[in-house]
């Protein structure tokens, strides 16, 4: 009952107030290798505006893919040597921006910003000196240089059938057996209760992978996303498949009719995951409750791993943060899982 | 001296402060029909999910088919039938595919369970059935195949929790037939019930109120010990004392 009437305000607060595909706080890398005064005002208006902040300062280029690759830059901003006389002298001055490809709508928004702010520079310039100076930014999509749509919605949609498949679909199986009353016939004969937890997930493990081959040449061939990093992607996913699972059998020692393991799976699992996991909504656009929220959510450790393995194709070691944080979730999750499912046995 | 297929001491199971089932001190020999009788909320589901190996009790020892219900919940269960209240079989399987999951999950060999699968379908009258779906079968072919499916392997003992619920008198009549065929094949048969006919039919049965178990002997002894014309005299006797109210 409370859930009915608290829904709509949660709603309305989290899109009014919270949610948004607005860049807010996006972190720059600057690239200088002038640091005269035109590049220093140009910084100066970067950081000031709210859309950006400036994280950190870069001493090569070859450092830029490395930055994005860690996940901590949104958005590298390069200036070309001699930035200030070249801009005097010739009226014309280079600024490169890199943008991170492997999200491409927060790619798209950032760099029109970022564009905006560089000609609001230029119109101060004009009116300041009255000579007509250009800083027109040439523009880099890193991983994504056709800015393929697909690269952003390809790691949600793995995300998002993984949680229904897995843990909706198994948690409504056991609860079926549950509210059927064919589960207590199962507990009362020889089957060790642990069959019965394999037996429900093993079909659903099955198809999740299957639905995960299915993804993956769909959008490998089909909707020419790289494949990136192969081999990881498979086994982080296969760790996400195991978490889901977990989650699911845990759902089914929460519930006991089948409408209430739907309910709670989707207002538990998949709505969050929908809103929090960083698929439609960036997280660094959170306010901060909402990013430590979004801590918990699995679905969004895997979707970032994800991105990095996939469109990023990064080595394993850059994603060991998000294996190491799924692998305790998933232990824990399954842990707790299976001694609920003990315990309402006795 | 007929061995005791259910022996209990003190048997007790508790919920929190809430004693549910009250130190039960009883036993069931073998080849016995014994009902398990008492009010809603007394205690007999309780009691009986203990025998079966299906909750931990509190204090107190149990032992069903030789073995320790709390030690050796294990044995227990290949050695016991049971049949839920609501006759679990999976309905969008057919009857012997049923069959054959029970069959397999008991332990018994392929072409034993084809053997007793034959055997069953032509007892039961069901050869025509064999491919129906369970859901399509009327209820009270459902009951006698949830039964029948209980007892598939000879366990020493079958429980059954209100086999007889929603059928009409005729059907529950032929049920305790194949009850009846049950027992003198030597298997025992432990039963709980509502309805006071069916209690005329077992050999000795029990009362259960408040957790406790009131009375304990066959039908015609407990009539003439509270000097009713019936069982339902008899029950009605013992409920009426209960603090008890339905949970």
């Amino acid at each position: 009952m409370l859930i009915v009437l608290i829904m709509p305000i949660v709603q309305i607060i989290l899109f009014g107030f919270a949610i948004t595909t607005e860049v807010r706080n996006a972190k720059v890398a600057v690239f200088d290798p002038s640091c005269d005064i035109e590049t220093q005002r140009i910084k100066q208006r970067i950081d000031a505006s709210s859309y950006f902040t400036i994280a950190q300062n870069l001493t090569d280029y070859n450092q830029i893919n490395d930055v994005f690759k860690k996940g901590k830059i949104n958005i590298v901003v390069v200036f070309s040597k001699d930035f200030a006389n070249n801009l005097l002298h010739t009226g014309d001055a280079a600024i490169q921006i890199v943008a991170d490809g492997s999200e491409p709508n927060q790619a798209s928004t950032q760099v029109g910003y970022l564009s905006q702010i560089f000609a609001s520079y230029q119109q101060e310039l004009l009116e300041q000196y009255h000579v007509p100076f250009r800083i027109v930014p040439n523009t880099k999509m890193l991983y994504n240089p056709q800015r393929k749509d697909a690269y952003n919605f390809v790691p949600g949609v793995m995300g998002i059938i993984m949680i229904l498949i897995c843990a909706m679909m198994t948690s409504i199986a056991i609860v079926r057996e549950k509210e059927l009353g064919t589960m207590e016939i199962l507990l009362a004969s020889p089957i060790k209760p642990i069959y019965i937890i394999f037996a429900k997930m093993i079909p659903y493990m099955v198809l999740s992978l299957v639905n995960l081959t299915t993804i993956l040449l769909l959008s490998i061939f089909v909707l020419g996303v790289p494949p990136g990093n192969l081999f990881w992607l498979v086994i982080i996913s296969i760790l996400f498949i195991f978490l889901s699972l977990s989650l699911g059998l845990l759902i089914s020692t929460l519930v006991s009719t089948q409408a209430a393991a739907m309910l709670s799976s989707a207002m538990g699992l998949l709505v969050p995951t929908l809103l929090l996991s960083g698929i439609i909504f960036p997280i660094e656009s959170m306010p901060v409750i909402l990013q430590d929220i979004s801590v918990i959510v699995p679905a969004r450790w895997y979707i970032t791993a994800i991105r990095k393995l996939m469109i990023q194709g990064v080595d394993v070691q850059y994603v060991l943060k998000e294996f190491a944080i799924l692998s305790i979730f998933a232990v824990i999750l399954m842990t707790v899982s299976l001694k609920k499912f003990k315990i309402r046995l006795m | 001296m007929r061995q005791d297929v259910i022996y209990t001491e003190e048997l007790t199971k508790k919920f929190g402060d809430f004693v549910a089932v009250d130190h039960l001190s009883f036993n069931v020999q073998e080849g016995e029909i014994f009902g398990f009788l008492g009010a809603n909320g007394a205690g007999k589901t309780t009691a009986m999910r203990m025998l079966c190996g299906l909750s931990h009790p509190t204090s107190g020892k149990g032992f069903v088919a030789g073995f320790d219900i709390f030690r050796q919940s294990e044995q227990v269960k290949k050695n016991i039938g049971y049949m839920s209240q609501k006759f679990s079989l999976y309905e969008d399987l057919k009857v012997w595919e049923n069959l054959r999951f029970f069959g397999g999950i008991y332990g018994m060999k392929s072409n034993q369970i084809k053997e007793k699968t034959e055997s069953l379908l032509l007892k039961l009258g069901f050869q025509n059935e064999r491919n129906a779906l369970v859901k399509s079968l009327p209820l009270g072919w459902k009951q006698k195949l949830a039964f029948s499916l209980s007892i598939f392997h000879e366990p020493k003992i079958v429980f059954l929790d209100e086999p007889t619920g929603g059928v009409d008198p005729v059907t529950r009549r032929q049920f305790w037939e194949l009850i009846y065929d049950a027992a003198d094949r030597g298997i025992t048969v432990f039963v709980t019930t509502h309805y006071m006919d069916e209690a005329e039919y077992c050999d000795r049965l029990s009362i259960m109120v408040d957790g406790k178990i009131k009375a304990l002997d066959s039908p015609t002894n407990l009539k003439s010990q509270y000097q009713a014309q019936n069982m339902d005299e008899v029950f009605q006797q013992l409920a009426r004392k209960a603090t008890r109210k339905d949970s």
